[in-house]
């Protein structure tokens, strides 16, 4: 994706981390500027299947051709799924970071949490 | 041919230039050299060697003649960079000249036969030497007690939290946590991981400082060490160093000083008087041994009183014997964390860190340090009357130490070119890039420094390049996009090499 784009359906983190809320559950992935600024990814650390994830901190690590960068829970949860894909082909992290590109689906701990992130007007204006 | 199959082709591909390997030049009974006759009667291998000891067959090892090994390697050596080619300004590597004179140093008979399992008795010379070096950088760092062994930075720095391990449980202690800041090299977290220890970052402040408060936070019984750089990786000088100290000895870690930046600071101020316990040496950047190309390293340890029990094993000492001097192998150390090699360490490279500081001296070194302060500010200075901090501006503006680092994100806002971009520019002018996308807490960096051997000609030459190469970006970024033009290769996709790497070549 060569464009910058913010969908305004998601919730974003400070970290650049985005949030689809669908009720109690929740998938996660990392924005746009995030795999801008990385370049392009090499691995994706998926953690297993009934982690748990506390919002805030660091739940994984992508690996780009320039640095390995923390990857922050936007939420709290348990991992109920992981995107198994990314270990042939962590590339759709850059080509398609809120579709095939997404890193893990989560049972929410705490829904009202949400209430903490932003909206994608906020978070693209949160870049300059 | 599914995609990923095109990647790994593309990946074997662009590693397998024209150049064949030595193996691929390989002809059965080619030679290099022609034994003279035998003069004693032939025995087969059998009966020298049993059998457990023999290969089931010969070795493969290339058959080439002596002129194609000249040439294959005499072509493979001009295909790489050098700094006897051009300027290398590789931030934190300190890619200064290694002095020519060293060479024939380490060429001289008892240094480069010196054979590592030789009698200390008959290597008397070469251990003299040990203890010398020992004793001299003892004294650049401030730290009295100094092991060679470590063979390279990142082998000083584990040596470094083994001893910082050793010392704790020494005093029936368990700590679990090792502080970093967050623009460490990332060979301190590794070696943390390495240890057995978590790794907590702690953050900057909005002066290029370690932030004090996050500091005091993190500061916890639990921690056992705070690695630090003195410059920080941002090629600042870190003020609150004695405030640094005292919170993390208030909470009885040890404080640990990654010696990658000391060219700034020799004969000026010493880790050791800053409140440091463990140093690390990076012999082959402040002391001058040809690096980078993956040749020999060597990364002495010096330590304050508190943790020299702990020392790896043997020492080399000096002994007074009923008037007698003579150098030892010290063995008998009970609390010692071990041997950290094979051997006593990198002799050659003793040898010329040796040279250096004795042709140097206290004087020298202290001006080679301050030079490569002032080849830094003068060229961050030349920098920025071409105009190009305008697009790439210092990270911190404030006085930088032997390297500074600059900010590529306008460039990318303003030209569409990113820092890789610049780098990879830079190669066409016959420069090798800075340190590109380090420290990570700035975005599009750029980690330029000089060091003290280069002319004042040489800075403003790279000067007037950058600020040609954002120049003509301007008119046309594709130029720099698709640069390098002029290198053996052109650019190479990073991405394929790590995502399919083909480690290994079939003979």
């Amino acid at each position: 994706m060569a464009q910058a784009s913010y969908p305004a359906d998601l919730s974003y983190h400070a970290e650049h981390d985005w949030a689809r809320i669908e009720g109690e559950e929740a998938t996660f992935g990392i924005t746009w500027y995030a795999q801008d600024s990385l370049g392009e990814i090499v691995f994706f650390d998926a953690p297993k299947v009934g982690t748990r994830l506390t919002k805030d901190e660091s739940y994984s690590e992508v690996e780009s051709v320039k640095a390995v960068s923390d990857v922050v829970a936007p939420l709290s949860g348990e991992v109920i799924a992981v995107n198994e894909a990314l270990a042939s082909s962590p590339e759709a992290i850059n080509e398609d970071p809120y579709g095939e590109g997404w890193l893990v689906r989560v049972r929410l701990s705490d829904p009202s949490e949400a209430e903490s992130l932003m909206d994608a007007a906020a978070y693209e204006a949160s870049l300059t | 041919m599914s995609a990923t199959r095109a990647q790994r082709t593309l990946s074997f591909a662009q590693a397998a230039d024209d150049e064949l390997t030595i193996y691929e030049r390989s002809k059965p009974g080619r030679r290099a050299f022609t034994p003279p006759p035998l003069e004693v009667p032939e025995r087969s291998l059998e009966e020298l060697l049993p059998g457990a000891l023999r290969r089931p067959e010969p070795a493969r090892l290339p058959e080439v003649s002596e002129p194609e090994i000249v040439r294959h390697y005499n072509r493979l050596s001009k295909r790489n960079f050098d700094l006897d080619t051009g300027f290398y300004p590789l931030g934190s590597c300190t890619m200064k000249h290694n002095p020519k004179l060293h060479e024939r140093l380490a060429a001289l008979p008892g240094n480069a036969k010196l054979h590592p399992l030789q009698d200390p008795a008959d290597a008397q010379g070469a251990l003299e030497l040990m203890w010398r070096l020992q004793h001299a950088l003892g004294e650049i760092s401030g730290l009295p007690h100094v092991s060679l062994q470590p063979s390279a930075g990142s082998h000083g720095e584990l040596a470094g939290v083994l001893l910082t391990r050793a010392y704790h449980e020494d005093r029936g202690e368990q700590r679990t946590k090792v502080l970093t800041p967050d623009t460490a090299h990332g060979t301190n977290p590794a070696t943390v991981t390495m240890a057995g220890y978590e790794v907590v970052k702690v953050g900057t402040d909005a002066n290029g400082n370690v932030d004090l408060e996050d500091l005091r936070a993190k500061a916890t019984p639990e921690v056992a060490c705070l690695m630090l750089t003195n410059p920080s990786t941002l090629g600042l000088f870190e003020p609150q160093i004695s405030q640094i100290a005292e919170i993390v000895h208030g909470v009885g870690a040890t404080l640990y000083y990654d010696g990658a930046n000391l060219n700034a600071i020799m004969g000026i101020c010493r880790p050791g008087d800053m409140g440091f316990d463990i140093v690390h040496f990076n012999l082959h950047k402040s002391f001058t041994q040809p690096h980078g190309g993956g040749g020999p390293g060597s990364g002495p340890i010096a330590v304050s009183e508190r943790i020299e029990p702990y020392l790896p094993r043997p020492q080399v000492v000096r002994v007074e014997r009923d008037g007698e001097v003579s150098f030892e192998l010290d063995h008998d150390r009970p609390r010692s964390i071990g041997r950290l090699r094979g051997f006593q360490g990198n002799y050659g490279v003793f040898v010329r860190s040796y040279a250096y500081i004795r042709s140097l001296g206290a004087e020298g070194l202290r001006e080679a340090s301050e030079v490569a302060v002032l080849n830094a500010n003068y060229l961050l200075a030349r920098l920025r009357e071409e105009g190009v901090l305008d697009l790439l501006p210092a990270a911190y503006p404030r006085l930088c130490m032997h390297e500074f680092v600059l900010c590529g994100t306008p460039m990318k806002r303003e030209l569409e070119i990113r820092t890789l971009d610049l780098a990879k520019r830079l190669l066409d002018h016959g420069v090798h890039p800075p340190t590109v996308y380090f420290p990570l807490i700035v975005d599009e960096a750029l980690l330029v420094e000089p060091t003290e051997t280069e002319t004042r000609e040489t800075l403003e030459r790279f000067a007037r390049t950058v600020a040609e190469v954002l120049r003509e970006a301007k008119d046309d970024p594709e130029i720099a996009r698709n640069a390098p033009y002029t290198a053996p290769v052109r650019r190479l996709d990073e991405a394929a090499a790590a995502r399919h790497p083909v480690v290994r070549q079939p003979l």
